[in-house]
């Protein structure tokens, strides 16, 4: 268990390394640049001229690629030119995450708290409108676009409901903790600023729990359907265990592994769902910094970003591979 | 059976309590987010800003949404009258020039104090222009002291590009008096920018203001840039919460003038043109800049305020001659400007209040020339022209921006297609290029890669220099205006109009100018003036539209 999750770990690091070359040269060779952000109306060719060379921007992509090397050896990841101009791009990931973090925590449980009841009673009812219905509606949250659901649920819901449409909380005199702002309400006593800021996290958790629900509820309702004509099931039955023994010991158990599969892929993939979703809400999260960044070509930002969500992105599949072991013993034995 | 019955049961209670507690919730945050301040005095303005404000030293401040928080806080020596292009005393209460014009005495309000109680004095200005003639390293760069460059050229230690600003001396504690090097019809109405507010010498200096630094691929500045911007206008820095993405202002209680009536303005950073608009119609923000053209018949509909700017900028058809060599001749582009059906595009594309633009300012600026024709549209009169110029089989290399909305272009796009459908009428044959406007389009226009491309400008101050000298003062613009013999003597006229020290003979020359432009060098096609937009929840009253978008929310109310 321990050499598998060290050479994972160092797998982690080649994908880093290899990664951040490729998106360098990319981010280098797109058309534009950071030069006409920071000049902006105002540029002229010679000022445009000048201003590369100040930066550095027309040495050689590998010059650039080393010096980049050397900066981020000593914590240094570049300043932003686009999203936050003059904060390190370190500074705004920090300040970023936890938003990420907190928008796709909410959006998994309301897909898990939502798609794996559904997809239980789903299969329990295997064939009944219930059934078909609840199919019909996973079929869409799939297909459905999620900015698409997004401006949708903006437009419709927040006026109905009286929801905010946009930002993380409004301006309260809120007291910043660890950047969880539900969180830092609780820790800090100030209620309102939690509530507040749930009720900011409401319409762009439904958006972005929409996908990883309908994946959830599919994969959930096969698993169990699957389940449930095994032998075992069958036997439980004619012992006369209860149907919550039997639900809990013999089919959930047996169906889970799955679906936390699907869940841990579902997580890792969130953050591409928040790129959009978060731009539409502008939830100031990591997404919502890609999307400006690139529009902005603030190369350090979207550098660093991108890295990061594929760190992310990794150790997510990492985690669910060893919670393997713990769900399923015959794993943990291999 | 039973079994099921009570599984079923407990579903429906777990989706039930989800359901109430979602709704619970909902119904708490509103109450909170009803119970606001209101009424005239006091409240909270909150305004939807496109961008991440880039610093709060105006000085260093290049871009618009910078601007917008800072000129709250700030006021330099003159102002503009709300709603015009005039330049009126601000923190000077009178200023005089000497005969010939280069050095001015500005007579100081008294009793003004910066927002950390230090006295503003003659000192203070004195100090203000020293610290911007001996800006050092990264502080002389382009993208950092860009307004100081564009308009006293360069710093003290740069003898090679020399600085309109020689001196300044404080003759008492309320009389300052500049020098410069030179005569501009750009002073002093130049000092009414943003960029040149009067900032506490006390706070610039404890907190390190001129320390800029080179970092990789951009700039880092210092606490006073970043957390203690100190001016004396009515409203005081209060924070930057930038994991909520909120900047917050506060009334500054000991303002010199009539004291805001807000108690705070909050500008919430929200990108998205459509999140704005939604914003403001869910009631999150009670305000915003540039919504879209497309939209004000429906804000109003809808009871908002759409407070409309004078038009004051100019929207205009790049040529380049680099690459083709029959854009060098002015038949050429006098046949672009006469296939364009400048009058159709503005009733169909553009907001009510566009005018057609017969040269490259607006009808405000000192300088305009009245006389020059509205060239109407003739597609045939155009189609000679091509033929005289032997240029009918004529193909160009066309740019329009994707991405973007500017104050003088709502729409690129659906500009670009009435365009590009007149010129193809006149039998011009075009290689159509659309890139984003940061990523590739300005740095191609820089270039000089597209033939022919969408741009334009929104004026500084009312100065003809500000828009004909920044567009054509130098030979190496966007237009390679220096590839023509002459752009070398357009730019020889415009620098002897700005500084001829007589206004009236200045307007004159401009005058001039403007029928040459128009008439014998035909450098670009000017296409039109529209005027650009704010809006506004209807309880907000007192902002008035400005044509530079200088909008100070110290008149402002709610309720």
């Amino acid at each position: 268990m321990l050499r598998y999750t060290i050479r994972r770990l160092i797998q982690l690091v080649g994908v880093v390394l290899v990664l951040s070359l490729l998106l360098f040269a990319w981010l280098r060779l797109l058309p534009g640049g950071p030069v006409s952000a920071l000049l902006g109306d105002r540029s002229t060719p010679e000022k445009a001229a000048e201003l590369t060379k100040q930066l550095g921007l027309d040495q050689p992509i590998f010059v650039q690629y080393f010096k980049f090397l050397g900066r981020a050896a000593t914590g240094d990841f570049g300043t932003s030119t686009g999203v936050q101009p003059g904060d390190s791009a370190l500074d705004i990931f920090l300040q970023r995450f936890p938003a990420t973090i907190e928008l796709s925590f909410f959006a998994i449980v309301i897909a898990i708290a939502v798609g794996v009841p559904l997809g239980y009673l789903a299969a329990k009812r295997r064939g009944g409108w219930f059934d078909n219905l609840s199919v019909i509606g996973s079929l869409i949250g799939v297909a459905v676009p999620v900015f698409f659901l997004a401006y949708l649920l903006k437009d419709v819901a927040s006026s109905a409901l009286g929801l905010p449409s946009s930002g993380r909380q409004d301006a309260i005199d809120a007291t910043r903790v660890t950047g969880f702002f539900t969180l830092d309400g609780i820790i800090t006593g100030e209620w309102d600023a939690t509530f507040n800021a749930l009720e900011h996290l409401i319409l762009p958790a439904i958006a972005l729990a929409t996908i990883p629900f309908a994946v959830i509820f599919r994969i959930t309702r096969a698993a169990v359907l699957d389940v449930l004509d095994e032998d075992f099931v069958r036997t439980a039955e004619s012992k006369g265990l209860t149907a919550p023994v039997i639900r809990r010991r013999h089919v959930l158990r047996n169906a889970m592994l799955p679906v936390v599969t699907t869940i841990g892929l579902q997580t890792g993939a969130l953050l591409s769902g928040a790129v959009l979703t978060e731009k539409v809400f502008s939830f100031a999260g990591v997404g919502e910094a890609l999307a400006i960044g690139f529009e902005r070509r603030d190369y350090p930002v979207l550098l660093l970003l991108i890295i990061m969500a594929a760190i992310v992105y990794v150790v997510v599949n990492l985690l669910v591979d060893l919670s393997y072991a713990l769900i399923d013993p015959r794993i943990r034995t291999r | 059976m039973v079994h099921s019955v009570t599984a079923r049961r407990r579903w429906v209670a777990a989706i039930g309590f989800l359901s109430v507690s979602a709704l619970a919730l909902s119904g708490c945050a509103q109450s909170q987010r009803d119970s606001g301040g209101g009424g005239q005095q006091g409240g909270t303005l909150t305004f939807g800003a496109a961008g991440a404000p880039k610093l709060f030293d105006p000085f260093y401040a290049t871009d618009g949404e910078t601007f917008r928080v800072a000129r709250q806080m700030y006021e330099g020596l003159v102002g503009f009258k709300p709603g015009t292009a005039e330049v009126e005393p601000a923190l000077a209460t009178k200023y005089e020039p000497s005969s010939d014009g280069k050095t001015w005495t500005f007579t100081l309000r008294e009793n003004v104090k910066f927002h950390d109680g230090s006295a503003f004095n003659a000192e203070a200005v004195c100090f203000n222009f020293e610290r911007w003639y001996n800006q050092k390293g990264a502080g002389q760069s382009d993208a950092v002291s860009q307004y100081w460059l564009d308009n006293f050229g360069g710093f003290k230690d740069t003898p090679d590009k020399p600085s309109l600003y020689k001196s300044c001396t404080a003759k008492d504690a309320k009389t300052a008096v500049i020098e410069l090097n030179e005569v501009t019809s750009q002073f002093p109405s130049v000092l009414g920018f943003t960029s040149f507010s009067i900032s506490s010498p006390d706070a610039l200096k404890k907190y390190d203001a001129d320390n800029v630094q080179a970092a990789g691929d951009a700039f880092t500045y210092p606490a006073y840039a970043n957390e203690h911007p100190t001016g004396t206008g009515p409203f005081k820095f209060s924070k930057y919460d930038k994991a909520n993405n909120t900047v917050e202002l506060v009334r500054n209680d000991d303002y010199h003038g009539t004291k805001a009536k807000l108690d705070k303005i909050v500008f919430k950073i929200i990108p998205d043109e459509t999140a704005r608009k939604q914003a403001l119609k869910a009631g999150d923000i009670d305000g915003y800049d540039l919504p879209n053209a497309a939209d004000w018949a429906g804000l109003k509909t809808d009871g908002f305020n759409v407070a409309i700017r004078p038009a004051f900028n100019v929207f205009y058809l790049g040529i380049n001659q680099k690459n083709n060599p029959k854009l060098a001749d002015l038949k050429v582009r006098q046949a672009l400007m006469y296939a364009i059906n400048r009058e159709q595009l503005i009733k169909s594309q553009l907001p009510e209040g566009a005018k057609v633009a017969t040269q490259f300012m607006p009808d405000t600026v000192n300088g305009y020339n009245k006389s020059i024709p509205e060239v109407k549209y003739d597609v045939e009169k155009a189609k000679s022209l091509l033929a005289e110029a032997g240029a009918t089989d004529l193909t160009l290399k066309a740019y329009w921006p994707s991405e973007v909305t500017r104050p003088y272009m709502p729409s690129p796009k659906d500009l670009w297609g009435a365009i590009a459908g007149d010129l193809q009428k006149a039998g011009i044959k075009l290689d159509v290029v659309t890139k984003p406007w940061n990523g590739g389009y300005l740095t191609d226009v820089d270039n000089g890669i597209p033939d022919l491309f969408l741009l334009g400008w929104t004026g500084d101050n009312g100065t003809a220099h500000n828009w004909v000298g920044t567009f054509f003062g130098r030979t190496d613009n966007r237009f390679n205006t220096g590839a023509s013999a002459w752009g070398a003597s357009l730019a020889s006229d415009l620098a002897k109009a700005n500084s001829e020290p007589n206004e009236g003979n200045r307007t004159k020359l401009y005058e001039e100018v403007n029928k040459k432009i128009m008439e014998q060098y035909l450098p670009a096609i000017p296409i039109s003036h529209s005027p650009p937009a704010l809006v506004f929840k209807s309880d907000i009253k007192g902002v008035v539209p400005s044509p530079l978008t200088d909008e100070r929310f110290g008149s402002a109310s709610k309720g």
